[in-house]
């Protein structure tokens, strides 16, 4: 399975993120530029983690509008499945493609640590595999990471089990202490209508290495590989 | 055709946390300013642009907004004009 990278002018996640899906059975990652507007066949995209132009004006604000975006919004529109990592979440939700937006975190720390998530939805092809109430161990590094929606998108995004993802402690509870951003309901992943499109704070590729403390993340990439192969075969 | 100025003031909601506001208020309160009761943090754009008239001006500062310059899910903003000039051929 091809899965594409994009990479921003100030991406730094993208090979991160090529490193761990090389590793990763049946991938075949390969980057795509931002000006380009030809996906190379790409069965999956991922938008890496970084500082996409600079994060000017508002974080993931001005990528929306690098060419490859046209590309993604068709990519996502045809219920192919498209992954946003910290970053590039940011990019999603400026793009529309997912709702709700990141704010500062509300300490104003920009946090770089190992934290608990637990997995609330698996109708995305990246979550097919996990289990319902998971607890994956992921490394966030961020500085707005801070998940926002007003209650009305809230409410549907509950009843439409949209929330994939939430701050829990080791042991799959969710405290006010393991929500380390502030992000409303401790969202740290959700998915558009569809599922298809994930975005989440959180480093899965960060956290695919046992010798990187964690290889909780890779249930991720081996959930997209194994949705493409049942929607192939 | 005329060259104007356009102030653009993007602020978060008044609903919307703002962490760096309440840094800043921590920062006046140790400097002795104990006056202070709130400070929020927003943005200024001064943009030039050519428009035939103050409406048409406005109209297009007001869709810059809405599609870049701020994220109204989360933001507010206010557009004001100063003296028009002749723009240069």
């Amino acid at each position: 399975m091809k899965i594409g990278v994009i990479t921003f002018p100030g991406s730094n996640g993208d090979m991160d993120c090529i490193h761990t899906l090389e590793q990763i059975g049946g991938c075949e990652p390969e980057l795509i530029w931002h000006k380009s507007t030809d996906l190379l066949a790409a069965d999956a995209l991922v938008l890496p983690g970084g500082f996409a132009h600079g994060d000017y004006l508002r974080v993931g604000a001005i990528a929306r509008f690098s060419p490859v975006m046209r590309e993604v919004e068709r990519f996502a529109g045809a219920g192919r499945p498209v992954l946003g990592i910290c970053n590039g979440f940011q990019v999603l939700t400026e793009a529309g493609l997912l709702p709700g937006a990141l704010l500062r975190n509300q300490h104003i720390l920009f946090r770089c640590a190992w934290v608990h998530v637990r997995v609330e939805s698996t109708g995305s092809p990246w979550l097919a595999g996990a289990q319902t109430g998971q607890v994956l161990k992921v490394a966030v590094a961020h500085g707005q990471g801070n998940y926002f929606a007003d209650s009305d998108s809230l409410n549907g995004l509950q009843s439409r089990s949209q929330v994939a993802l939430r701050y829990c402690d080791a042991d799959g509870v969710v405290t006010a202490d393991s929500n380390h951003n502030g992000s409303v309901l401790s969202i740290a992943g959700v998915t558009n209508d569809a599922g298809n499109v994930l975005g989440m704070m959180p480093h899965p590729e960060r956290s695919s290495d046992p010798l990187l403390g964690s290889s909780d993340g890779r249930v991720m990439f081996e959930s997209v590989v194994r949705s493409l192969i049942g929607v192939a075969s | 055709m005329s060259v104007w100025l356009g102030r653009v003031t993007v602020v978060l909601k008044a609903s919307v946390n703002d962490p760096q506001g309440l840094a800043v208020l921590d920062g006046l309160h140790a400097m002795g300013h104990a006056e202070v009761e709130q400070v929020r943090v927003g943005k200024h754009l001064d943009v030039r642009l050519q428009a035939d008239s103050s409406e048409q001006a406005k109209e297009r500062l007001r869709q810059m907004c809405d599609a870049l310059l701020a994220n109204t899910l989360i933001e507010t903003y206010t557009v004001e004009l100063g003296a028009p000039e002749e723009a240069a051929e």
